[in-house]
């Protein structure tokens, strides 16, 4: 009896502790409101209609068709055409490819050159490009689409990279810059000495030591250029409207009888880019928007 | 009286065994070190005596009470960290009472607590500033301030000095030797510095792996290592080992012959390969060399004068001898110099097992 | 280049340019780090024409009648009279307000439990963490059409709920304008949270673990250990959430036009809806200026204070 009294080894804890349960139960249950959606959305793409008709939202398919799928892929109409996701996917690829060279090859330099060759009035320039960062948006639509208009561009893709090249700049730099301002200064002035110049040490030192900043850049930026709805709509014609343009345009068409699970494939399917990177670049993302949390 | 007593502890992590079956019996106002290198366990131990780790087997006993399954506030103990850990938020007031107000004790024993703390640490000027507008050495103060409110028998010290600079560690050190004379309770003190373990210990712990090597006074421990890793890590700077062969009453090594005579051997031995260690200060040059047992000539590599000693390094053949001199010696390199040494201060080690012999 | 005359450039900027091995002939002023400076027209252009420029241009066009095209015949405070007797701004500042305040509130509460719950080092952090933050991945269409069929009246849970008996059941807010923009709020909250948890789980890893140690010691609690101690330490990360939160909120937009459009009628339009309304809807610029110029003072509003308490006394840098 009193041997088994001794405390004695690890404190005995009780597995179903009043604590546990309430910790544990208060995660199920929020994680039962975020991931619920996505099998909402999963579930419904996959039924046809009468089952939608007839059943619960939250029941499985009884009998699985990639029918809306296909649909929402190739034939759903907009007001306009009904070419279905594709040609927005296309546009967006188109916009996105161009976007992410451009916005980090610019930001990139922007952000070496203020963390390794300041000149006199380069931290002005950085403080109001971090301010911009608050500016509404709304505030600087409208002479953009004026800039664009003179340059020629303004319907083009090409007018809707540089918006994205543009509005990325700021969150873009400050990554770049607090990078490059960690890299020890004596590996800079070490290159200065042997003789390397201003695109020398760039392309030939930092560069190169730079790979997974520039990774985390990647999955900012393309997560967010293919989210864009505002600058697809108001930038470009309906011809190179981006895939969210589209879908919301299919989805919110007010033609026809509503098909719940071609538009579930719609949205899943525009949701699946960010998704797969969300999901491929685990601790990057976080890193991403950690580093990129002044961006909003 | 046993204040704290460790026994059978057993620590570990999954597959990894962090403290291996520790025995430790602390009598009643002892100051204790646990010292070694980083990864030894030794802030482990401290963690699990403190009972902010739980334990895997064994019992933890303070004050003849088997508190094992305590939590740590119920322990009795107070602590001490390394980052000081303040509220940084709280006024050094709000840092030495917040504990106290949330066990509801009367706030006229509060405001005495605190004010005999603030009296013994010398820090009442500060009662009303926030830890950001102290400097180090007065953080950590505070820091025991908070331990010594809890008006505890057992203190815990977590390499408290590890973030302060030289001369202030050296400071607080003498005041933490002061506060264990006044106050006389038991303190377990973590610290990779064996200069904080000799000054402050009654005894030490020197720990590697999750085992204790030796518990025992700092003079026994620097005279009489109990295995070559302790005569390794106690002495600054480190002790000389020579490898060779016991011959009889001699030692041979590459070609040199040292008399043995004087030495205690734990167990008659007179054969068998072995490690000789010498500390640096033992070696006696010039004319205090001549009429020791050992004395041989060397020939001075690098001289590196400190100015309260003289390190010199010398050759013995093919080996390279740490010597300690004294500030003012006039040795210069190339010189060739006589050097011996008592084997009785010497310590032997086994070879294969690195006991002592 | 006289811009580059008004910085007063910080102090490391020197030692750099000192650093130079050739050159003997230093050419000053303009020419002096001349590739960078060239490498920076890029940004350059960019703050001083589209943001300080287009800005400026914004608020300056704001107190015109510019209808189709901006044009300069100014009017004074018309186009704002106008706006604050307009019923639909009224609305869109009412919903932005109320979606503001329970945005903000929940947001930070949400954020911060999960991030607490998730810190307790308990088993299957990286799931629970990769569940609570994916939304944030999705466009903000995504997120409004997934709950416009959430929310669907006929098929959604509104049905669900019925069809297990409790008849009178209802919940229907994209179709109530009374609370439509709480709809909103579900779907604003379910993507934005995991977010505001990312950051405060940041923070709570930055908590010194002694901290924690220390307050074991003392014998005080974990609840009262995260509120008395824990939570005033991350005063700055709370500010940094507070800012993340309060421009979203303001800039909120997609997520309107893809859940509900505005609808029912005009009871779930918000400021940034209108301003794009009035600038390419409706084609009345001047509207849309002064609209948007008022979204720009209410950053201005909220940027400041933080930029005092933030910067205020230090150093830049």
């Amino acid at each position: 009896m009193a041997e088994a009294l001794t405390p004695r080894g690890p404190k005995p804890r009780r597995r179903f502790s009043r604590t546990n349960i309430m910790l544990y139960g208060t995660l199920i249950v929020f994680a039962l409101y975020y991931a619920l959606p996505l099998y909402v959305m999963i579930v419904t793409s996959l039924k046809g209609m009468p089952e939608i008709r007839m059943g619960n939202i939250f029941s499985p398919p009884v009998e699985v068709t990639f029918q809306p799928w296909v649909k929402a892929w190739a034939e759903a109409c907009t007001g306009i055409n009904c070419e279905g996701l594709s040609r927005g996917f296309g546009n967006s690829v188109k916009i996105l490819i161009p976007s992410l060279i451009l916005s980090i090859a610019i930001a990139s330099v922007n952000g070496y050159a203020l963390a390794n060759w300041r000149f006199k009035g380069s931290e002005v320039f950085f403080t109001i490009l971090i301010i911009g960062a608050f500016i509404p948006y709304q505030v600087m639509l409208y002479p953009l689409v004026i800039i664009l208009r003179e340059l020629g561009l303004y319907g083009s893709v090409w007018g809707l990279v540089l918006v994205h090249t543009v509005f990325g700049m700021p969150i873009l730099t400050l990554l770049f810059r607090n990078y490059f301002t960690s890299v020890p200064e004596e590996l800079f002035k070490a290159a200065r000495v042997d003789g390397a110049g201003f695109w020398g040490i760039y392309f030939r030192i930092m560069l190169p030591m730079s790979l997974p900043i520039f990774v985390v850049a990647m999955i900012l930026q393309v997560t967010g250029i293919w989210n864009d709805f505002l600058f697809g709509v108001i930038y470009t014609k309906p011809a190179h409207y981006p895939m969210t343009v589209q879908l919301n345009n299919i989805v919110n068409s007010v033609q026809g009888v509503k098909e719940y699970n071609v538009n579930m494939a719609a949205t899943l399917l525009t949701g699946l880019v960010p998704l797969i990177i969300y999901f491929a670049s685990g601790k990057l993302f976080v890193r991403g928007i950690a580093a990129g949390a002044v961006k909003g | 009286m046993t204040s704290v007593l460790v026994k059978d502890l057993t620590l570990q992590f999954g597959a990894l065994t962090v403290l291996d079956n520790l025995n430790i019996d602390i009598p009643e106002g002892e100051f204790l070190v646990l010292l070694g290198a980083s990864g030894c366990g030794k802030s482990t131990l401290l963690n699990c005596i403190a009972g902010l780790l739980d334990v895997t087997d064994g019992e933890i006993h303070i004050n003849d009470r088997n508190v094992t399954w305590e939590e740590p506030s119920g322990r009795g103990i107070g602590m001490v960290f390394q980052s000081y850990a303040l509220y940084p938020q709280m006024t050094v007031e709000g840092n030495l009472s917040f504990g106290l107000k949330n066990a509801r004790m009367p706030k006229a024993e509060i405001k005495q607590r605190v004010a005999r703390a603030a009296e013994i640490l010398q820090i009442e000027p500060l009662l009303h500033r926030k830890p950001a507008a102290l400097s180090g050495g007065q953080r950590q103060r505070v820091a025991i301030g908070r331990a010594l409110v809890r008006d505890v028998d057992v203190f815990l010290f977590d390499e408290p000095l590890s973030n302060l600079d030289a001369k202030l560690r050296a400071d607080l050190r003498v005041e933490i030797k002061r506060l264990h004379h006044s106050l006389k309770n038991t303190m377990i003190y973590v610290t990779h510095d064996q200069v904080e373990a000799m000054t402050l210990a009654d005894r030490i712990a020197i720990m590697k792996s999750g085992l204790i090597q030796q518990l025992d006074t700092p003079t026994e421990i620097y005279n009489r290592p109990i295995n070559k890793y302790v005569a390794g890590f106690i002495g600054s700077p480190e002790i000389n080992f020579f490898k060779g062969e016991i011959e009889g009453t001699e030692f041979v090594t590459e070609g040199h012959r040292f008399s043995l005579q004087g030495y205690e051997f734990e167990k008659p031995t007179t054969s068998g390969s072995a490690w000789l260690g010498v500390r640096p200060e033992h070696i006696m040059t010039g004319p205090a060399a001549k009429g020791l047992a050992v004395t041989t000539q060397a020939e001075v590599e690098i001289v590196e004068p400190m100015g309260s000693d003289t390190l010199a390094w010398a050759k013995l053949g093919g080996m390279s001898v740490r010597i300690r001199m004294d500030g003012q010696a006039a040795v210069k390199t190339g010189d060739q110099i006589t050097i011996g040494f008592d084997p009785a201060r010497a310590s032997l080690f086994d070879t294969d097992t690195e006991l002592r012999l | 280049m006289s811009d580059s005359e008004m910085g007063s450039s910080p102090e490391p900027a020197e030692p750099f340019l000192s650093v130079r091995p050739k050159n003997p002939g230093k050419p000053s002023g303009l020419l002096r780090n001349m590739s960078a400076k060239l490498a920076s027209i890029p940004m350059i252009l960019t703050t001083m024409v589209v943001f300080v420029g287009g800005t400026i241009w914004t608020v300056v066009y704001s107190f015109t009648s510019s209808k189709l095209l901006p044009k300069l015949n100014f009017v004074g405070l018309d186009q704002y009279e106008r706006l604050w007797s307009t019923r639909r701004w009224l609305i869109s500042i009412e919903n932005l307000a109320i979606y503001g305040f329970f945005s903000m509130i929940f947001t930070l509460v949400i954020g911060f439990t999960l991030a607490a719950l998730l810190d307790r080092k308990i088993r299957g952090e990286n799931i629970f963490r990769t569940i609570f933050l994916y939304p944030f991945a999705l466009s903000f269409v995504v997120t409004g059409l997934a709950w416009q069929w959430i929310l669907n009246p006929d098929l959604g849970v509104q049905n669900v709920v019925r069809s297990m008996g409790w008849e009178s059941f209802t919940f229907n807010p994209l179709n109530d304008p009374d609370i439509v923009i709480y709809g909103i709020l579900i779907a604003g909250l379910w993507q934005g949270t995991g977010l505001i948890m990312v950051i405060m789980l940041a923070g709570l890893r930055g908590i010194d673990e002694e901290i924690w140690k220390a307050a074991r010691v003392d014998g005080i609690g974990t609840v009262k250990t995260y509120i008395r101690i824990v939570i005033p330490m991350m005063r700055p990360v709370f500010v940094t959430a507070l800012v993340l939160i309060a421009s979203g909120i303001i800039k909120i937009y997609d997520l309107v036009v893809a859940q509900t459009n505005g609808g029912p009628g005009i009871a779930s339009e918000v400021p940034a809806k209108y301003v794009i309304n009035y600038m390419f809807r409706a084609q009345n610029l001047g509207q849309g200026f002064a609209a948007s110029t008022m979204m720009l003072l209410s950053v201005i509003i909220i940027l400041i204070p933080w930029a005092y308490l933030e910067f205020g006394g230090k150093k830049r840098g």
